[in-house]
């Protein structure tokens, strides 16, 4: 109730409408100090534009990266996001927390 | 998701109607069920409960791992009346969340100095009410102590089936206006839903703690399961 994000689905609508390949990413679980709440998404399109947020913006760009995959593809896939590993080149949460991500392809 | 689902979520939220989007995050299939159609759906003590707390989350049934994402619309709360506590009311609600709308006549009440940036309708209830659709999520409440401005708003609130609604006054007041509101048509159901003396009995003085005595009402109303709603009243 309390979240104003943009409106996220009407656009994966507008945007699948228009002909472009959509992909919806929802946060289905979260474990500790977690940035955003489960159902917080991110809609992305085949041109790489991206609304929405799933972590306030550590994991995003690996997001839409896998995203691209599940709209070439049509599987849905699940994604799980742990803390940054910084000597490996990994992209994570920063605050310690875990998350995971279900990313599908709308239409 | 597909296109179907999507378009018909997309409706319900436009018409301000909760659903849960119900995922097998393994299989990936879906379905879309609407709040009215809780009551015959296998999950529905698990939907009822993550609607009443608006949280999605992952539930395992039937050997299968779902995830329920909760689209509930925003909350409303229209208070009609301009006055003290109201001026506390409104941003204290606007901070939980709620889309905050003030009613009022009197334009000396209902003035941008007194609720900056809060909308303000200085408009009487007969005209203000109808565009704000008000509706089964929003929070009604009447505080203006005078009827000619409470009878009708707390009328229309009946017709609109609100999730609160609230009336300032102490017990004799609230039993004159049950009174006068049977008198223009409202049923003794309709009178028994107005939480009078409105909000919790937290011993609150200052227009600022009867605002958050309101606000502890409107939220137990909003969250709690219906029996534990009734031990808290």
């Amino acid at each position: 109730m309390l979240d104003r994000d943009e409106d996220i689905l009407k656009a994966a609508e507008d945007w699948q409408k228009a002909g472009r390949g959509v992909a919806l990413a929802t946060v289905v679980e979260t474990w500790g100090s977690a940035p955003r709440p489960a159902g917080s998404s991110l809609v992305i399109n085949d041109q790489g534009t991206f609304l929405g947020s799933v972590s306030g913006g550590c994991v995003e760009g690996a997001v839409v990266t896998e995203a691209m995959d599940v709209i070439e593809s049509g599987k849905p896939k699940m994604l799980e996001f742990g803390v940054a590993d910084e000597t490996a080149w990994n992209v994570g949460l920063s605050c310690g927390g875990t998350i995971r991500v279900f990313v599908e392809k709308v239409g | 998701m597909k296109l179907a689902i999507l378009h018909e979520l997309n409706a319900e939220r436009a018409a301000r109607r909760p659903a849960i989007l119900v995922t097998d995050t393994e299989s990936g299939e879906q379905r879309l069920v609407k709040a009215a159609d809780f009551p015959k759906d296998p999950l529905r003590a698990e939907l009822d409960k993550q609607l009443r707390m608006g949280k999605s989350a992952s539930v395992e049934a039937g050997g299968k791992k779902l995830f329920l994402n909760v689209y509930a619309p925003t909350a409303k709360l229209v208070i009609v009346g301009a006055v003290h506590i109201s001026q506390a009311l409104a941003p204290l609600a606007r901070s939980l969340g709620y889309d905050v709308t003030v009613v009022d006549p009197r334009t000396a009440f209902a003035s941008p100095e007194r609720f900056p940036d809060i909308p303000l309708v200085a408009e009487w209830p007969d005209t203000a009410l109808p565009p704000l659709n008000v509706d089964a999520y929003t929070a009604f409440v009447a505080v203006t102590h005078d009827p000619k401005i409470d009878d009708p708003a707390l009328l229309h609130a009946f017709e609109r089936n609100c999730f609160y609604i609230g009336a300032l006054g102490s017990r004799k007041t609230h039993a004159k206006r049950g009174d006068r509101l049977r008198a223009q048509g409202a049923k003794d159901s309709d009178i028994a839903r107005i939480h009078a003396p409105i909000g919790l009995a937290i011993g609150a003085v200052s227009p600022s703690e009867i605002a958050v005595s309101i606000m502890a009402e409107i939220t137990a109303v909003l969250r709690l399961p219906p029996k534990e709603k009734e031990e808290a009243a």
